[in-house]
């Protein structure tokens, strides 16, 4: 399909430590970032054998909850500009909020400003209800967001 | 049985190469019976055997050949004469040429040259010749792993067994073997050349004999395997570890000093590598070397080596430097990793092997040197850059090191430095001819250098340890006049306000922490020099713990400081107490403990009373000396506020003693337990609290009485249960006098055993309150005593005590029926011999509980309202939980306090417990359904108080409760309890059958829960193995009870213990058939339980145990699949994140049980 990687050589920074939550029982327990964070960190980016939180592309720092409100709002950076796989680690994130979150919220999912050529097209793809069904309905698209979401390779 | 007409037969079965190996086994092994029982000798044997052993057919003479070595190693404990011997010898020692069936002649030779000598032995001419023929023959590198195997076997054996023999061959020998060993792979065969160099060193320890012109050679075929490197497949079974080729390879090594000129070099080279591992070797290997080849040979390599400890000891990526808080005060060092451990102590052997030469090297080193100046000029730990903190630590160790290892170490050691750090921290003047003298009227007033205290903390722990450590070198040897302890002796009250200078300045903030660190090291190593060692005096010992007690009573707001202090304080008292220093002991007891002990009695002091306790605790646990006077202390702060509560009622005092009696029991009798001589301590202890009772009649405890009188009995108990029968028996005596001389316990010994038990004005429905306070102390009190006694322990007027118990047990006093439980038992089941009037068999005391009639319905006024109650008018104990139905409280009363004697039979196995046991399932079936009809016209004025009081069913059902915990207050190995094994499993199975058909009678909903309920304390007390046992038939039941408790939130507990049973039999492999039977019913239930609303445990478990289910065979669980995603779905929505993380696991594994995504 592709006639080469569009980014070959990406930067893989360190994995942060994962911080055990402190035990507390009575505390407020409400949805927050660094809860989202925690499952969408390890897709795996459809290039490369790294995590999305590998290649920088996602931080707890951009992502926004409102459990009033039940409204997720993730920015993610391509690694380019002109990167055409931003519409897949899109649709991944997509549908794995889909099965970890409750339906009441709605997830809204954008490139950070300036960080991608396309970015209104890319946005406005992601975030129309029927364009992502008919994506995840097309055999080949769906198998790679299987495999970003279900990779053993990181 | 073999038989000896069938031998033909067995070697033909051996030797034909298409027979299974099974039976070529059978068929060895029957011809070695026939030998071992003397129905066939060897002879025999052999002339049979004539043409297997000797024809062409290279296949069956090799067959032959080894079925006779095989015989061979297994008659080793047959003695066989010489001559057979010799023949066989001769024979496997000419087949040794034969190529193609060599294996039998290495197993024979080996077989034979292994016997013991009182079995018949090879004799030496054998031997050699056997060394000959095989040095002549066998070419062992190109044979196969197993014989070159048995090859080094035979080679280890003749070197071993016939050292004598084999020596006479000389080079030869050596050439071979080296020939042998050259290139070998195998692990297991390593282990046997690294051996066989070993023994070969010992034989030819002449540095002109013959090892001395091969040396070179051998050398290089051992040297290439250095440093082991050994990664053997884990799947293989080789035995053989990498630590054990090592050890292996460095005996050989070091075996003889012909390899000194070639190993040495090579190990200072591989020492000099980036590999971790060859540093390691490297240094190990030398340090063993150093002492095998001795001075003469290493003093040249002396310096060599010291370079290259060095660079190990300061290279060495040590990770953060000064672990102070990890190790605290006995090693501030760093993190050790095992490089620099090695080189310590390949630096320790150098030193003491060679001192003056390697001492020189150490004093005379220029980077030491260059460091010790530019170090010195940091003033404080944070500005030390990390590089130099590297280097401080390391020269911190090298110098303790070096002046550890001897006397004149240590005075060199000190004439190099000591002066010089004491002119960096500015202690010293130097008078006119240059002599460096202590500057006593040096101000503190500036930070002190902290990298110059450090080193001079590192020398001193380093004297402290010299003198502490060797035996001779006890304080008269080590005299005053070496140079180390002059210096020290006009420097150690300098160096004392310095270090306490350093304390005094710091502040609770980071930048203090390693101040802190050193300056209470400092004065800890000042403290514990030993005796009368003369550079510490007296008083500077004193001084030290003069500010380490001012620092505990008033620099509590420093908490590293303050900590670190009572540990010091805690080390000294140890230290005093380990090497028996009366003297120093007489000052720490004067002020340490004294000071401390005073804490208790002083309310006005700033300190928190927790911090008191704590150290008081602390100071405890340095030696029984101590303890016996902390503990005296703390028994004085006790009585004193315990006196101000009974007179006063002072309600601080009372939060005060509540605070004394938990440390009390928590902290310090734990310590005592086991200790012989507290006995009387505690004993005493327990007979003041009596005499204090005793004397102060009018009581007021406030408000926080019952929090007192639980840690007060707790206490008693403990110390009671303490001590041994003679002290009980006392304790209990004076217990006794005290109750019996209160007025409102009638305790007449004359009392008829089966006549009725006085109530006198007793007002069942106000039950304890009608109790004055003291009475109710009283009580409680001897309750605890009774509870903790040993079984032997005399109790007086045993009937009475019983009698008594039992009236406040119908009052509802628990301690009363925990005594009950403790007395019923421990007393003996049956008197032997004569039987004395005042004792009491256990069938007595059983006869006095339940056939005594306890209530007397006609004789009371107040109790007129209970009249409707049985034909008779008195009732036993047992008829009390049964029929007193419009009596409920004092039902529960009785229900509960049978409980407690139930257990305390249940534990010792007796029988009777199985009708206290029915008497719980008729309460259970009769009030059941009860509870929800209208009252009884009869009580009609404690309607309102019946519907807050626990229904009898209920408390029914709890009872099982209570029989099947272990409870922490009584009846268990503490209190003496007379404890069957697996009394729990044996009481599960006999009660399980009689629960389940008495479900499956009832048809009350009301008395179906509360059996449910009774079953789930029975099922979730029981171990889990015994449960497992009987899985099939508790499943359905136990799904049954966790629906029916999942309706009630008060049960909360109840239901979660349940569902980790459940949850454990899913997790368990004999549990699996019955689950997979029982799938559908177990993940409905869990699907309900996931909603549970009133515990966040019992979701998140039911969501566990739901991932557990979806490992069960697809096609059973496949049919649930949408339910259980729906139901998850819910939870992915829980309040609590830990649920929320569960469900998530939990729907992955459903959802991926039909493909990899989450398609519904």
């Amino acid at each position: 399909m592709t006639l080469g990687l569009i980014n070959a050589n990406p930067v893989v920074h360190a994995k942060k430590e994962r911080v055990a939550r402190t035990e507390d029982l009575h505390g407020d327990d409400a949805v927050d970032p660094l809860e989202i964070y925690d499952f969408v960190r390890d897709i795996r980016d459809p290039e490369h054998p790294y995590s999305l939180e590998q290649l920088s592309v996602l931080s707890e720092e951009s992502i926004t909850v409102d459990e009033k409100l039940g409204r997720i709002l993730i920015t993610f950076t391509p690694t380019i500009q002109h990167c055409s796989m931003a519409t897949v680690i899109g649709l991944c994130l997509r549908v794995k909020l889909k099965h970890y979150f409750p339906p009441h919220f709605k997830v809204d999912i954008k490139v950070s400003p300036g960080s991608h050529a396309n970015e209104e097209s890319v946005n406005k793809q992601l975030n129309d209800k029927e364009r992502v069904a008919a994506a995840l309905e097309n055999p080949n698209l769906r198998q790679l967001v299987d495999e970003c979401l279900y990779s053993n390779e990181l | 049985m073999a038989q000896l007409s069938q031998l033909t037969q067995y070697i033909e079965s051996y030797v034909d190469s298409s027979r299974s190996s099974t039976q070529q086994a059978a068929s060895v092994d029957a011809i070695a019976y026939l030998l071992k029982n003397d129905i066939l000798t060897l002879e025999t044997l052999v002339t049979e055997m004539g043409m297997y052993l000797t024809t062409t057919d290279n296949i069956i003479r090799t067959r032959g050949i080894l079925l006779l070595a095989e015989l061979l190693t297994r008659l080793a404990s047959k003695p066989l004469d010489n001559v057979t011997i010799h023949s066989l010898i001769s024979f496997f020692t000419d087949r040794l040429a034969d190529w193609r069936a060599l294996r039998g002649a290495l197993i024979g030779c080996l077989a034979l040259m292994k016997r013991k000598s009182n079995m018949g032995r090879v004799t030496d001419n054998d031997a050699r010749a056997v060394a000959q023929a095989y040095l002549e023959n066998v070419q062992v590198q190109s044979l196969g792993q197993h014989d070159r195997k048995l090859c080094f076997e035979i080679l280890e054996c003749l070197l071993d067994h016939y050292p004598e023999s084999v020596a006479s061959l000389g080079d030869d020998l050596v050439y071979g073997i080296c020939g042998a060993i050259d290139g070998e792979k195998d692990p297991r065969c390593l282990m046997l050349t690294f051996h066989i160099v070993e023994i070969l060193a010992r034989l030819f320890p002449d540095p002109s004999g013959p090892l001395a012109s091969f040396a070179g050679d051998l050398f290089d075929i051992l040297g290439c395997y250095f440093p082991i490197h050994f990664t053997h497949p884990q799947g293989e079974d080789v035995d053989v570890k990498r630590d054990d080729l090592s050890r292996a390879l460095m005996l050989a090594f070091s075996s003889t000093t012909l390899f000194e000129p070639f190993a040495i070099p090579l190990l200072l080279e591989k020492l000099s590598s980036s590999l971790p591992l060859a540093k390691v070797d490297s240094l190990k290997y030398l340090s063993n070397c150093l002492l095998k080849y001795g001075d003469d040979r290493m003093t040249k390599h002396v310096e060599a080596i010291w370079f290259s400890v060095k660079d190990a000891i300061f290279c060495s990526e040590q990770e953060p430097m000064l672990s102070l808080a990890s190790e605290l005060l006995d090693h501030v060092g760093f993190q050790e990793n095992e490089i620099v451990t090695e080189a310590i102590i390949l630096l320790q052997k150098v030193i003491l092997e060679n001192s003056g030469l390697s001492l020189s090297l150490i004093v005379g080193d220029k980077d030491i040197n260059t460091i010790v100046n530019t170090v010195t000029s940091f003033r404080s730990y944070n500005d030390i850059p990390l590089q130099s903190k590297h280097k401080l630590c390391a020269i911190g160790r090298i110098l303790y090191v070096s002046a550890k290892a001897s006397i004149t170490c240590c005075n060199r050691v000190f004439e190099s430095f000591f002066f010089r750090l004491m002119d960096t921290l500015g202690l010293s003047v130097r008078n006119s001819s240059g002599d460096c003298l202590p500057n006593f009227d040096y101000v503190f007033s500036e930070r002190l250098n902290f990298g110059a205290l450090y080193l001079c903390i590192e020398l001193l722990a380093a004297c402290r340890d010299l003198v502490v450590g060797s035996e001779e070198l006890t304080s008269k040897s080590v005299s005053a006049q070496e140079s180390w302890c002059c210096m020290l002796h006009s420097f150690s009250s300098l160096l004392m306000k310095a270090f306490s200078s350093v304390l005094d300045a710091s502040t609770d903030k980071d930048a203090y922490e390693a101040d802190i660190y050193s300056g209470v090291k400092g004065l800890q190593i000042l403290a514990t020099f030993p005796g009368e060692f003369l550079p510490i005096s007296k008083s500077i010992f004193e001084n030290v713990l003069l500010t380490f007690i001012s620092i505990i009573v008033e620099d509590f707001n420093k908490t590293l400081l303050w900590k670190l202090a009572l540990k010091a304080l805690v080390q000294i008292g140890s230290f005093i107490d380990r090497f028996h220093e009366s003297e120093k002991a007489l000052s720490y007891n004067y002020i340490v403990v004294e000071k401390i002990v005073s804490l208790m009695f002083l309310d006005d002091f700033g300190l928190p009373f927790q911090l008191r306790l704590e150290a008081i605790s602390d100071i405890g646990t340095t030696g029984l000396n101590v303890m016996l006077k902390i503990v005296q202390g703390l028994e004085d702060a006790i009585f004193a506020n315990l006196s101000e509560v009974y007179v006063h009622g002072n309600l601080k005092s009372a939060k005060i003693a509540v605070q004394l009696l938990e440390c009390y029991s928590n902290k310090l009798l734990p310590g005592i337990h086991g200790a012989g001589d507290f006995e009387d301590v505690l004993s005493r202890f327990a007979v003041n609290i009596w005499n204090q009772i005793e004397n102060s009649m009018a009581f007021s405890v406030g408000a926080q009485e019952n929090e007192l009188l639980n840690a007060t009995m707790t206490a008693m108990k403990l110390a009671v249960g303490s001590c041994s029968e003679g002290s009980q028996g006392k304790i209990i005596k004076k217990a006794y006098s005290v109750l019996s001389s209160c007025p409102s316990f009638t305790l007449m010994e004359s009392m008829p055993i089966t006549g009725t038990v006085q109530l006198e004005g007793l007002q069942h429905t106000q039950d304890l309150e009608c109790f004055s306070c003291r009475d109710k102390w009283v009580i409680s009190l001897f309750a605890s005593a009774i509870i903790a006694v040993r079984p032997q322990t005399h109790i007086p007027n045993i009937r009475v005590v019983l009698h008594l118990f039992m009236t406040n047990l119908l009052k509802g006093h628990v301690p009363a029926a925990q005594a009950l439980g403790s007395m019923v038992n421990k007393l003996c089941p049956k008197s032997n011999g004569v039987e004395i009037s005042s004792t009491c068999t256990l069938e007595d005391a059983l006869d006095i509980i339940f056939n005594t009639s306890l209530w007397d319905s006609h004789n009371h006024g107040p109790l007129k309202r209970c009249s409707g109650i049985g034909v008779d008018n008195e009732m036993g104990l047992a008829n009390l939980c049964l029929s007193a139905s419009n009596c409920q409280l004092l039902q529960v009363c009785a229900i509960e306090g049978l409980a407690w004697i139930g257990k305390g039979l249940l534990l010792r196995g007796h029988e009777k417990v199985k009708d206290i046991t029915m008497i719980f399932l008729r309460c259970l079936l009769s009030s059941g359904g009860i509870d929800n009809l209208p009252l009884n016209q009869g009580s009609l004025e404690n309607n309102q108080e019946q519907d807050v009081l626990p229904s009898v069913a209920k408390s029914a059902a709890d009872a099982f409760h209570v029989l099947m915990s272990d409870s922490e207050i009584c009846l268990n190995k503490r209190f003496h309890a007379n404890i069957r094994p697996l009394y729990k499993q044996r009481f599960f199975s006999s009660v399980l059958p009689i629960l389940v058909s008495s479900m499956a009678e009832s048809r009350l909903s009301n008395t179906r829960s509360m059996l449910y309920r009774a079953l789930a304390h029975i099922i979730s007390d029981t171990p889990l193995i015994a449960v497992l046992s009987e899985a099939k038939k508790i499943i359905p039941i136990l799904l049954d009870s966790l629906s029916i408790l999942s309706t009630y939130n008060l049960d909360k507990d109840i239901l979660y213990n349940l569902l980790l049973v459940l949850s454990g039999i899913l997790m368990d492999k004999n549990g699996q058939e019955t689950v997979v039977e029982n799938a559908h019913v177990i993940i409905n239930c869990l699907i309900g339980l996931v909603g549970y609303p009133h515990m966040m445990v019992v979701r998140e478990t039911a969501i566990q145990c739901l991932v557990a289910m979806s490992r069960l065979p697809h096609a059973r669980i496949y049919p649930m699949r949408t339910q259980v995603l729906r139901s998850v779905q819910k939870a992915l929505d829980d309040p609590k994140r830990a649920v929320r993380h569960e469900a998530v696991r939990c729907r992955q594994a459903w959802a991926s049980i039909a493909s990899r995504s989450l398609h519904f």
